[in-house]
């Protein structure tokens, strides 16, 4: 049986060296993502149970529907985003951070499992997936990026992961951030913020690839990817904005995702080396979702914009470093 | 004359951030091969949070170094830190742990390579401070 010729593997293999890195970020990021591992089952969801008993039934279908949302863009990246990074690689060190990011993404994919069988019951879950398999925009969304995928193209797949890792998870992230922010399903969002930081991590070393590879190209060659990039996010938006309206209009939730969404945007188009593109007034993110995401972000940490008297010194930090020598 | 000393990643996102304040920087040197840096003026620091949360490592090791040296650290004004929202609690972390330990205010956190709004922030905010006494050598 001869094997499909669509099937590309990579032509090289050479035992990888540890000891000789050729791009150090390789390494550093192996080391924060093998730091940050973690498995679903070390959060307890169930203690959610009574919270969700306490949401009313549009409110339980939107957070279903997201989840399963979620669920299947996690599917995509761990089975075939990440893996089709790995041809491309140019270290093998690098081909060994996609094998774990992959193998993270299936983490994720089975996390949202363990929401479900927790707290939902089989009907509800059926209903939601047979929602996500028939919603157009949801699926839309997963056929621009997976044709990118199947492409042939290296740096337009790292764009399109990149999208994926920094920007198209955010319409669903929301939610369990606004549940957090309410104080409800709080378990729920502890798990989610372990995903959401392992995606920040994808997200940062997948567009920092892409701007290595930039490097090799022409000043042409590389407006051509600019180009392509802003108009792949504005496709992308577009359809986010449709998908966030048919999950959140019945909450009266749609505008504030929407900034969330543009928020996000620009620091898929950061981590992709490009500056921002939505200006501050359009991405003005809700306090108390960011809040939810962030405690530190709405710590004061603009000392210019305060009267001047102020004189914040940061609070008392537990570092495990041991090179400090003060 | 006060400057910005900061420390970016091969990633350069610290760097652009620096390059569109357009203000006199210096940069602490990547490979632990390079010859240290020595300031010799009172300076503000920009530096990225290494990102995660469960292990330690928040402040670059090339940061902490150049901390380490007495007269560096005592020139040492504020410092502003970069960051990601994405690391919940440990979102600019580094700029607390560098504050707590110099005993200098936080003066401002943004996230990735900044946006035009934090650059003009940061520019202004700081031809502000380095107008007042309080950043000039006594």
């Amino acid at each position: 049986m001869s094997p499909s010729p669509k099937l590309k593997l990579i032509d090289r293999v050479s035992a990888i060296n540890w000891n000789r890195v050729e791009d150090e970020k390789d390494s550093e990021v192996w080391d924060r993502l093998t730091g940050n591992f973690w498995l679903p089952e070390k959060v307890p969801v169930s203690n959610d149970i009574q919270s969700w008993a306490t949401l009313t039934d549009v409110e339980k279908t939107m957070t279903t529907r997201v989840f399963t949302g979620l669920t299947l863009l996690d599917t995509i990246q761990g089975t075939v985003g990440a893996v089709s990074l790995i041809p491309d690689a140019i270290t093998p060190h690098e081909e060994a951070v996609y094998t774990n990011i992959a193998f993270m993404e299936s983490v994720h994919a089975k996390s949202y499992s363990s929401i479900f069988s927790t707290l939902i019951s089989t009907r509800e879950i059926d209903d939601a997936f047979r929602w996500s398999e028939e919603n157009p925009n949801l699926q839309r969304k997963a056929a621009i990026v997976l044709d990118y995928y199947r492409g042939d193209e290296p740096l337009k797949r790292k764009v399109a992961s990149t999208m994926l890792e920094s920007f198209l998870f955010y319409s669903g992230f929301y939610a369990p951030m606004y549940w957090a922010s309410r104080a409800k399903l709080t378990n729920t969002a502890d798990l989610i913020r372990l995903i959401i930081r392992d995606e920040a991590v994808h997200g940062y070393y997948i567009g920092y690839k892409y701007q290595k590879g930039l490097e090799q190209l022409t000043t042409a060659e590389r407006q051509e990817l600019k180009d392509y990039t802003f108009d792949l996010l504005f496709e992308l938006y577009d359809n986010e904005v449709e998908y966030t309206q048919d999950l959140y209009d019945d909450l009266g939730l749609t505008e504030d995702v929407k900034k969330f969404l543009r928020y996000n945007a620009n620091k898929a188009l950061m981590n992709l080396g490009y500056e921002a593109l939505f200006p501050r007034d359009e991405t003005d993110v809700n306090p108390s979702i960011l809040a939810a995401l962030s405690p530190n972000a709405d710590e004061n940490h603009d000392f210019f914009s305060g009267s001047g008297s102020s004189y914040v010194i940061g609070k008392a930090v537990v570092t495990e470093d041991e090179d400090w020598e003060f | 004359m006060a400057a910005l000393v900061y420390f970016s990643s091969a990633s350069e996102n610290t760097h652009r951030f620096v390059e569109k304040l357009g203000l006199p920087a210096h940069r602490i040197p990547l490979r632990r091969t390079d010859p240290p840096l020595q300031v010799e003026e009172p300076y503000v620091l920009v530096v990225p949070t290494y990102g995660g949360g469960n292990e330690g490592g928040a402040v670059p090791r090339q940061v902490v170094a150049f901390l380490n040296d007495p007269h560096n650290r005592s020139l040492i004004r504020g410092v502003i830190a970069a960051g990601n929202t994405n690391f919940g609690a440990a979102y600019g972390i580094a700029g607390d742990i560098v504050a707590a330990k110099c005993g200098v205010p936080y003066l401002y956190a943004f996230e990735l390579m900044g946006t035009s709004e934090d650059v003009t922030r940061v520019r202004d905010g700081l031809g502000r401070l380095w107008q007042r006494s309080s950043l000039t050598p006594a």
